[in-house]
């Protein structure tokens, strides 16, 4: 067969057509990655051999960069790559059974591709939509609320070969549920008067505005905002005036969704709050990191960026004002949880691996290419907009001392109303959960799989970096549901997401998963429980990131806050329990003897 | 520079030069801070987290953590010792390291750490991961059971070689190493036994071939006195 000269076809043509556009520069093997694998269901090895030799980089270097992101592949998946998001919450909807159905009637395994290549049915980590799940990722496109009658239609157009773009238009709605304004989200389009003021007043006026206003980082971490940019601002690093400013909006924390929200509703204002960034320390590049999850914004969002460039508010000489020159580029990730940390952010920003760098030095005076760089949230860089526009003293008039402003909660789970509430810093929690419509609550998880767990005598406390920091997740389960159930979610989820750098993270945090694994199936003894806490306090005090550190938190919040939950589940008859099962383990044996007698077995009762 | 630049380490005054970490200065020093992906010809990796430290109250690595003035590093409290043991379990229970089966067993610098941290047994559910031996190429033979992710291979290769022979793939637990040839095979790569990868290995994942027990159990590297005295099996390697 003759070779196709479609570039749209053809992975040879087409992957000369991105390495032209990205000329050459091994920074942007990430973004072509990500290009080829959509383009082409996978990344085939012409274009692997194409990279390698146009990038001066090994065919090895550019498969440990497949490797380490979920989203890209070596080999073919469906022509319809079909994603589950596998959040605890899309659980509890029942992702898990519609998930089977759809294989049953498309006769699938899971994970594996069908026969005739047609269909590929996997899971994925959150995508963000738990407020109107469960929810799917069809080749990159979201679907949401989904149903057995959805399921059956799906199966059906996969049969029937039917183009998405052809597939019903409702299936693709996606909600914002903003059910509570306050400060930014009432706060109207800036339209270029923040950074209008940064040139009128000067950028040490504005930098001290900001400082005035007490706004910390949105990300969770509450570094405070003008801080990171005097630093960065005041960095010498080689000389170098090339500073950088970088929006993460890999949102992958579960549970999390308020930054699609943003990105969706307040785009502009986000931009602007970047562009005021750069003009108070100097940057004249700007990314913004948008998880692979979140595709579908990539268009709106460059549409957004073209207008502002148009209206002068991006490009060179800004708003007028010579040497003003900033611009910003989106960068897609490609399903790994670990880029949300700064560094490894900064890895995959330069095309690499995710794996978090070793600090210090800080992004703020070794970023990007060992530039100075600013990383902060979409929540973040809104609200440095807002306050420049509309001053310190507004923002300062809500919150609490120590957290000053609001803060945008995604909210899902039991709850009636599940979505977006922007609440005042100091707000407890228990307000919310009459704010949400939650009954009957047994838990609230704040911050996501690395936050914490929050039993009904704590429902007092209250949203602020000061009492239950959070980047935004806020995850409700009643008392009809088992913890136990979230614990293990977690708990796999890491081991998925771990970058696998150091030893107690990517090895503790297996250990754990299998013990928690031990514990659902009703074999742990004490012993185990034990276990559990040593490896999950070694993996809090050595590992190298923040994800290490946080991983056993939903294991030692349940051990020390949800001691019902163990009790339940622990094997009462000992304190010791073997990780493995001695009959289980006998069935290999009984197989090449053909027995299955009463004496081929250790247990009498089987 | 001044003479005043010191931290103290359990307690002893350590003096230290600009750039230094707490691990270059220690070593200049003459005290052990155990370690694996630590090598002081290349540029701190902070992976294996043996060489943890507690500064100020907080676990850090002390190969990556820069020295600074007046810091208290604890480095051989019970608690250390003990974290530091539980890594090191955890390592041998990821891999398949079978002692008493291995080339490099008296030389190897996972199981001399492991003596000298008081390591009595893997302790930890062993995963049994099938990793195939690859024994391509003519004068090194891989056996990526023992592997320990140090990424010393890596570097060298990259940094030293300039030949990039070693990556690692995948993430998490399913992290390994592996090789630019198009066969994936080590025989068909560009390595040499002349390189400096095929003389960085900690363990015995790397190991030459052609020769087997030439230096007896019993004489070997750390056979008669702990790695804290004999130091690194790099720092060795001509006396092997």
């Amino acid at each position: 067969m003759v070779a196709s000269t479609d570039p749209e076809l053809n992975p040879q043509a087409f992957t000369s057509a991105l390495l032209a556009s990205a000329g050459n520069d091994s920074c942007e093997l990430l973004q072509m990655l990500h290009a080829l694998q959509l383009q082409f269901n996978h990344i085939p090895q012409a274009s692997i051999s194409q990279l390698s030799e146009a990038l001066s980089l090994s065919e090895t270097y550019i498969r440990s960069v497949i490797g380490f992101y979920t989203f890209l592949h070596e080999t073919p998946r469906g022509e319809y790559d079909i994603l589950f998001s596998d959040s605890i919450t899309d659980h509890m909807l029942g992702s898990r059974l519609l998930l089977s159905d759809l294989c049953d009637k498309l006769g699938v395994e899971r994970g594996v591709p069908r026969k005739d290549g047609r269909v590929t049915v996997d899971t994925t980590s959150c995508t963000g939509l738990c407020d109107q799940g469960p929810a799917i990722l069809v080749n990159g496109r979201v679907l949401t609320r989904l149903d057995a009658h959805k399921i059956q239609n799906i199966a059906l157009l996969i049969e029937n070969c039917t183009p998405l773009d052809e597939w019903p238009s409702d299936f693709f709605r996606i909600e914002n549920n903003i059910r509570q304004s306050n400060l930014l989200l009432s706060h109207n389009q800036c339209n270029g008067e923040a950074v209008q003021k940064c040139i009128d007043n000067g950028a040490d006026k504005l930098l001290e505005e900001i400082d005035d206003s007490g706004l910390r980082g949105r990300g969770g971490a509450g570094f405070k905002t003008a801080l990171k940019w005097k630093f960065c601002k005041e960095a010498h690093n080689g000389g170098t005036n090339d500073r950088v400013v970088v929006c993460n909006a890999d949102e992958g924390e579960p549970g999390t969704f308020k930054d699609r929200v943003l990105l969706d509703s307040q785009a502009d204002n986000v931009f602007e709050g970047m562009t005021l960034c750069a003009g108070i320390i100097g940057a004249r590049q700007g990314f913004l990191y948008l998880r692979g999850e979140y595709l579908y914004l990539k268009p709106q969002l460059e549409a957004v960026l073209a207008k502002r460039r148009d209206k002068g508010l991006l490009g060179k000489n800004i708003l007028g004002k010579h040497g003003f020159d900033f611009d910003i580029e989106i960068h897609m990730g490609a399903g790994a949880y670990i880029c949300g940390e700064e560094s490894s952010l900064i890895e995959s920003l330069e095309g690499k691996r995710g794996v978090p760098r070793k600090r210090p030095p800080f992004p703020v005076t070794h970023g990007y290419l060992q530039k100075p760089t600013v990383v902060n949230n979409v929540e973040t860089y809104l609200a440095a907009a807002c306050i420049a526009a509309s001053g310190s003293e507004w923002f300062r008039s809500v919150g609490t001392e120590e957290s000053s402003g609001t803060k945008l909660l995604s909210i899902c789970g039991d709850c009636e109303h599940p979505g977006i509430y922007e609440v005042p810093f100091g707000t407890s929690i228990q307000q919310i959960l009459d704010a949400c419509g939650a009954s009957d609550v047994q838990a609230v998880q704040v911050a996501g799989a690395a936050g914490m767990t929050i039993p009904p005598e704590e429902f007092e406390r209250s949203i602020a970096f000061e009492d239950v920091p959070t980047a935004g997740s806020f995850m409700v389960f009643n008392n009809e549901r088992n913890l136990l159930d979230m614990v293990q979610n977690f708990a796999h989820f890491f081991v998925h997401e771990s970058c696998g750098f150091c030893t107690p993270c990517r090895v503790g945090g297996a250990l754990m998963k299998d013990l928690v694994d031990k514990l659902t199936d009703g074999k742990a003894g004490r012993y185990d429980t034990d276990e559990m806490r040593n490896i999950g306090l070694l993996m809090k005090s050595t590992s190298h990131c923040g994800l290490g550190t946080t991983a056993p938190n939903c294991v030692l919040d349940m051990l020390d806050k949800f001691p019902y939950i163990v009790e339940e589940k622990l094997a009462h008859h000992a304190s010791y329990e073997p990780a493995f099962d001695l009959d289980e383990a006998l069935q290999e044996a009984r197989d090449i003897s053909h027995r299955n007698d009463s004496r081929a077995h250790i247990r009498t009762d089987t | 520079m001044k003479d005043s630049d010191t931290f103290t380490l359990d307690g002893k005054t350590i003096p230290f030069q600009p750039g230094d970490t707490i691990m270059d200065a220690a070593m200049r020093a003459g005290e052990y801070i155990p370690h694996l992906c630590h090598n002081p010809e290349f540029a701190p990796h902070g992976s294996c987290r043996v060489c943890v430290v507690e500064v100020n109250g907080r676990q850090v690595s002390s190969c990556t953590q820069p020295a600074s003035n007046d810091l208290e590093v604890k480095n051989n409290s019970e608690e250390l010792v003990q974290m530091r043991r539980s890594i090191l379990q955890m390592l041998f229970v990821e891999g398949n390291h079978v002692c008493p089966g291995c080339e490099k067993s008296g030389a190897c610098q996972l199981q001399a750490v492991a003596y000298y941290t008081g390591m009595l047994s893997p302790h930890f559910t062993h995963f049994f991961p099938r990793r195939p031996l690859d024994a391509s190429h003519p004068d090194t033979v891989i056996d990526f059971d023992r592997c320990i992710l140090c990424e010393l291979c890596v570097r060298a290769s990259r940094d030293v070689d300039g030949k990039n022979v070693f990556a690692l793939d995948d993430r998490g637990i399913k992290t390994h190493l592996v090789i630019n040839s198009p066969s994936g095979k080590l025989g068909d790569s560009e390595f040499a036994v002349t390189d400096k990868a095929a003389h960085v290995c900690p363990v015995g994942a790397i190991l030459p071939k052609h020769q087997g027990y030439e230096k007896p159990i019993g004489e070997r590297l750390y056979d008669k006195q702990p790695i804290s005295v004999v130091g690194d099996v790099a720092a060795n390697e001509d006396k092997e």
